[in-house]
């Protein structure tokens, strides 16, 4: 059974006159705990596949399934605590809320999404502080950081609810290679610690490789699918 | 809901001046009118307690039909002795009446045997006139403090005009209620501080002699002033004492009395009211000052972290979640500003009242501004202004909590 099913999605963006064919037909199928990245250049409609599975957006047609709900007819908020109990986001300026600590930013979907009781949430953000490696920063604030830690802890607090699945869209385009190739790592041992399934969107083909499944877009198009091994090819 | 507070008061943080700015401009908006509002009431208060305590009394009771010819101090509208007795009767058993004072009140000529002038005097009961009217021993700035038969109190103006003093023999003439004329004489007893409003400028003599320099047969009253334990249960119990005396009614099947607070008797009345529409514009500034700069705050705010709005919103943070962080917000500048507008009032209206500021009114000089807040008028100030503070954010509030996260996090 896999985690996503997409049958024939189309998107349209109408602005005025001019319709945009954002994605023209895309099929596929992407199973539990895969490590897959969506590669295409700038406009290829990499976001705006991202934005539909990740239910922030509705296909305008075609059929989608998300950890076996059919996301289409979700309404606003059936989307918001759908994304709140299943899928994790990674975006790519980070987003961390700037009034809150590394920790509390890490915390907030357990107290403010979820409303885990407090035993739980020291447990699940202690436990994530130290796998992404940012226990010792746990109390500064976001502008007190450096882009790869920021990346770490938005990692970190897309994964403490425990998701099915974790969205990147370009996680790495505001990162230096290095530092970019790290969170890609960090990204993986996540996923082979926690069986979480990770969806990332790049430009970058040097870190395109660390994909398991790599998905070519172009023009709104499928144009192509590699796997490289990996323990979930399907 | 803890959480929700410590992000809202984080985000007010981080903007320190402009929150600084903000709650400075409610604070100022809450001192003006704690301030106003105590100065005028406490002036009010003071204004109301000369007229009521000096000469008038909290309410009045008439023969049907004399207020509307008191200028002339008709003798033939006094009630007579049957309906006196009728009407103390009444008045002994009303538990919230602490003092009340008969009086013949009646016009005539005054004579120093030198010059004649015009006089308006009250015969009274001496004690029982200054337990209505206690401030009245107070406006006797020469002489006895008591009246006694055959002593007169005469106002200020009219003893520096005919030029005479305390211990002075006069005569006083009157016409009574047939139109026959008598004369009496008198000793001056005391000379009277001028008041201001009506009966301010009277003089009084004993009740006998008013009843003798009148002829009258068989005493007959004008009016009875009546004062209260509580003046603030004037109007209660003038509705109570309006029912009880409409029952009271002449052969006719007319009702014998009739009834007036100070406010029907006296001009100022007016004033106070005046001072109440004032007071209520006031609030009203507090209201737009609050709701203006607490909307402009909070719409700057939504605009700035719409890309936060989207984050959390991508997260899942249900829409009613997101609302509340921003009325919660706005409701935590509002209470800054109202508990310091509070503090910063309360030790104003404490310097006002330490620094002994006077101010006249009318014929009184130097009555020295003793301005009180009362916790109700603070209560009612801050609950006003944390209302103000939430209707306005709710505005961008409901914008924030209605975005979309698309679109939010596309945002630059
Ligand atoms: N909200 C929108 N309104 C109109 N057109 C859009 C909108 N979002 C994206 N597009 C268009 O859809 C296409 C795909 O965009 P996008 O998904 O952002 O690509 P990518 O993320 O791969 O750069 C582009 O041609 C873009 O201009
Ligand atoms: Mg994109």
């Amino acid at each position: 059974m896999s985690l996503i099913a997409a049958e024939n999605i189309h998107k349209d963006y109408k602005t005025g006159e001019v319709t945009v064919k954002a994605l023209k037909g895309l099929n596929f199928a992407i199973a539990p705990a895969s490590f897959v990245s969506f590669v295409g250049p700038s406009g290829s409609g990499k976001t705006t596949l991202l934005n539909l599975i990740g239910c922030l957006d509705k296909p305008t047609e075609g059929k989608l399934t998300v950890a076996d709900t059919d996301v289409l007819h979700l309404s606003r908020k059936q989307s918001a605590s759908f994304r709140g109990n299943n899928i994790g986001f990674i975006f790519q300026d980070f987003n961390l809320i700037p009034v809150l600590t590394v920790y509390e930013n890490i915390e907030y979907p357990l107290l403010m999404v979820q409303s885990a009781p407090a035993a739980e949430r020291k447990k699940r953000v202690t436990a994530l502080l130290d796998a992404v490696g940012m226990i010792a920063q746990k109390d500064k604030y976001p502008d007190q950081i450096s882009g790869g830690q920021k990346q770490r802890v938005a990692v970190a607090r897309a994964l403490v609810t425990n998701p099915k699945l974790v969205l990147a869209d370009e996680p790495t385009a505001n990162l230096d290679h290095k530092t970019a190739y790290m969170v890609i790592e960090l990204m993986k041992k996540m996923r082979d610690e926690f069986g979480t399934t990770f969806i990332f969107s790049t430009h970058d083909q040097k870190i395109v490789g660390e994909a398991e499944i790599i998905y070519v877009l172009e023009d709104g198009e499928l144009k192509g699918k590699e796997v490289k091994g990996g323990k979930n090819n399907g | 809901m803890g959480n929700l507070f410590k992000i809202a008061i984080r985000n007010l943080l981080r903007y320190k001046r402009r929150t600084l700015l903000t709650a400075s401009l409610i604070t100022v908006g809450v001192v003006f009118v704690l301030v106003f509002i105590s100065v005028s009431g406490s002036f009010k208060n003071m204004m109301i307690g000369q007229i009521t305590d000096s000469m008038m009394g909290h309410l009045q009771v008439h023969r049907k039909g004399y207020v509307a010819s008191i200028e002339n101090l008709p003798l033939n509208l006094n009630l007579k002795s049957s309906a006196v007795t009728r009407l103390e009767n009444i008045l002994n058993k009303q538990q919230e009446i602490t003092a009340y004072s008969p009086r013949i009140k009646f016009g005539g000529m005054f004579s120093n045997f030198v010059e004649t002038t015009n006089i308006r005097l009250n015969g009274i009961y001496p004690d029982k006139e200054l337990k209505t009217v206690p401030l009245l021993a107070s406006r006797i700035i020469e002489g006895k403090k008591n009246l006694e038969k055959g002593g007169i109190w005469i106002p200020e103006l009219l003893a520096k005009g005919m030029k005479v003093k305390v211990g002075d023999t006069i005569v006083v003439v009157a016409t009574n209620k047939d139109g026959s004329v008598n004369g009496k004489q008198f000793i001056v007893a005391g000379v009277l501080e001028s008041a201001t409003g009506p009966g301010g400028r009277d003089g009084y003599v004993h009740i006998d002699d008013a009843i003798e320099v009148l002829r009258m047969e068989d005493i007959e009253i004008s009016e009875v002033a009546i004062r209260l334990r509580d003046f603030g249960k004037l109007n209660a119990f003038s509705k109570k004492m309006d029912s009880l005396l409409s029952e009271e009614l002449n052969q006719q099947d007319k009702p014998v009395f009739e009834l007036h607070t100070w406010e029907k008797l006296s001009p100022f009345y007016n004033i106070a009211r005046m001072i109440d529409v004032m007071t209520f514009f006031i609030k009203l500034m507090l209201i737009a000052i609050v709701l203006i700069s607490i909307m402009n705050v909070m719409v700057m705010a939504v605009y700035e972290r719409i890309r936060e709005i989207g984050t959390i919103a991508a997260i899942g943070t249900l829409p009613g979640k997101i609302l509340n962080m921003f009325v919660i917000e706005g409701f935590c500048l509002g209470i800054a500003g109202a508990v310091i507008g509070n503090i910063v009032g309360i030790a104003l209206i404490l310097i006002l009242n330490a620094s002994k500021i006077t101010f006249n009114f009318g014929q009184q000089q130097g009555l020295i501004l003793q301005a009180n807040v009362t916790p109700a008028n603070i209560a009612a100030i801050s609950i006003t202004v944390i209302i103000v503070s939430i209707i306005a954010s709710l505005q961008p509030a409901l914008k924030a909590s209605r975005m979309e996260p698309i679109k939010a996090l596309r945002h630059v």
